[in-house]
């Protein structure tokens, strides 16, 4: 059934679509950056999702294993959780330089002040 | 948080347990689940608790913010100097044959090795870092 | 059904159930701390996918690190929001269209956990044979990943983590660019809020 096969990524979409919104609709900029962050970790469910292979295990070689997942998708998630985390800290930098320099982190109130 | 007692006890006890299991996670990255990445980031972890709780004040004389960047630069380093062993020795960059003296067998297994430490000590550097930058930020809007 | 798939729509459930927390909840401190629990969700999804060394990094880069640090810029920016955000039209416009979009494109995603999708036929294989010994030892089983364990070469290097060796070997190139990446995002962090002499 189509649904059993699926399942995994139609939930990856579902949260991916669920960040991009945040993204999109809150004014606030730490809130778009945690929106950020539910939407990078969706996309690396799917990479994983991607990875997994029925009945294997994990990729770490032992004596009587006989199907081992993808390990290649493992790898580029891990560099990218870490390279995530350290973009955000950038991002959350910028966003205290914003609020001391304006006093607001509301995009539309900052617009307001720039005078457009 | 200095004035909580239990946060504090439980801090001191549970700081050299991290440590070790982040250095755990960072040399046995070959053969369990772990490497430089998670082993970096749960060494950073301890640094961070300690910082949390007793302030950053405390956290200085542990390690220097001088230290701490200088590690940060030094695990990029070790890794690209790895790297540059391969071409002063006549393999390619980052081929890690050339750490073998005579075709040694567990050449590749020391450069990743080598290599995963370098990516721990750049991250636990740059996570310690990151920690103190933000939040030392509040102190700054005074 | 197995436990794996039962665990998995569970996880699932409650990852769909904490992302949507994360995003009505007002209340900036509340929000980190569901987005914090979404991390260590999605960290013990990983580890029922068999990827062991990304949950590790997710619980402890996700749910640790994180949090911490959006709790640190919380207490600087104020974990107020000015009002409740209304509804963009535009912006649930083009969601929904991305939605649609990806909804119908994923019926031409092999199927969850197919061993014969074209992601596990490239260099996965390769990667594998080099890394687990030749037969010959003992308890090693005759067949991996569908091919005969007798026709793997042995790699001199192997160490037992496959995700090790992809990671610092066949794509050492790469990490030592991520590293790269990691340490300049702390020299930017410095330079943005440091007040160096």
């Amino acid at each position: 059934m189509v649904v059993f096969d699926l399942y995994n990524y139609w939930v990856f979409i579902l949260l991916m679509m669920i960040g991009l919104y945040t993204v999109i609709a809150s004014p606030n900029l730490v809130k778009k950056i945690i929106g950020l962050s539910v939407l990078q970790t969706a996309i690396f469910l799917f990479l994983i999702s991607l990875s997994k292979v029925s009945g294997g295990t994990v990729p770490i070689t032992g004596p009587s294993a006989e199907l081992y997942s993808n390990p290649l998708p493992h790898a580029l998630v891990l560099t990218a959780i870490v390279v995530s985390v350290s973009t955000m800290a950038v991002a959350l930098a910028i966003i205290i330089n914003i609020k001391l320099t304006y006093g607001t982190i509301e995009d539309d109130e900052i617009r307001k002040t720039e005078g457009h | 948080m200095k004035d909580r007692l239990i946060i504090r006890v439980v801090t001191k006890i549970t700081t050299p347990f991290i440590l070790v299991f982040g250095f755990y996670v960072i040399t046995h990255g070959e053969l369990s689940p772990g490497g430089g990445f998670q082993g970096g980031v749960l060494l950073a972890a301890a640094f961070i608790l300690y910082g949390l709780v007793f302030g950053l004040d405390e956290l200085e004389p542990i390690l220097p913010r001088r230290v701490s960047d200088s590690l940060a630069a030094i695990g990029v380093l070790l890794y690209a100097g790895l790297g540059l062993v391969g071409i002063f020795t006549g393999y390619r960059f980052l081929d890690y044959r050339s750490l073998g003296l005579a075709g040694s067998e567990s050449a590749e297994v020391w450069g990743m090795a080598l290599a995963e430490y370098g990516v721990g000590i750049t991250v636990t550097a740059v996570m310690i870092t990151i920690f103190r930058e933000v939040a030392q930020a509040k102190r700054r809007e005074h | 059904m197995s436990e794996f798939f039962l665990l998995n729509v569970v996880l699932l459930l409650l990852l769909m159930a904490t992302a949507l927390g994360v995003f009505v909840l007002h209340n900036l401190f509340a929000s980190t701390m569901v987005l914090s629990l979404y991390s260590l969700l999605m960290a013990v999804m990983w580890s029922n996918l068999d990827a062991a060394d990304v949950a590790l990094t997710e619980a402890a880069v996700g749910a640790g690190i994180a949090t911490v640090l959006l709790i640190g810029a919380l207490v600087v920016v104020g974990p107020e929001q000015k009002r409740h955000p209304r509804i963009r039209w535009p912006g649930l416009l083009l969601v929904a269209a991305t939605m649609g979009a990806l909804f119908y494109g994923s019926f031409d995603i092999p199927r969850f956990g197919d061993p014969g999708a074209p992601a596990q036929a490239h260099v996965a294989p390769q990667y594998i044979a080099q890394s687990v010994p030749k037969l010959g030892g003992e308890n090693q089983v005759a067949v991996v990943n569908g091919r005969p364990s007798s026709d793997f070469d042995n790699f001199h290097g192997h160490v037992p983590n496959l995700v090790t060796s992809v990671i610092v070997n066949y794509r050492a190139y790469d990490t030592l660019l991520e590293v790269a990446v990691i340490f300049t995002a702390g020299v930017s962090l410095v330079l943005l809020v440091g007040q160096r002499r």
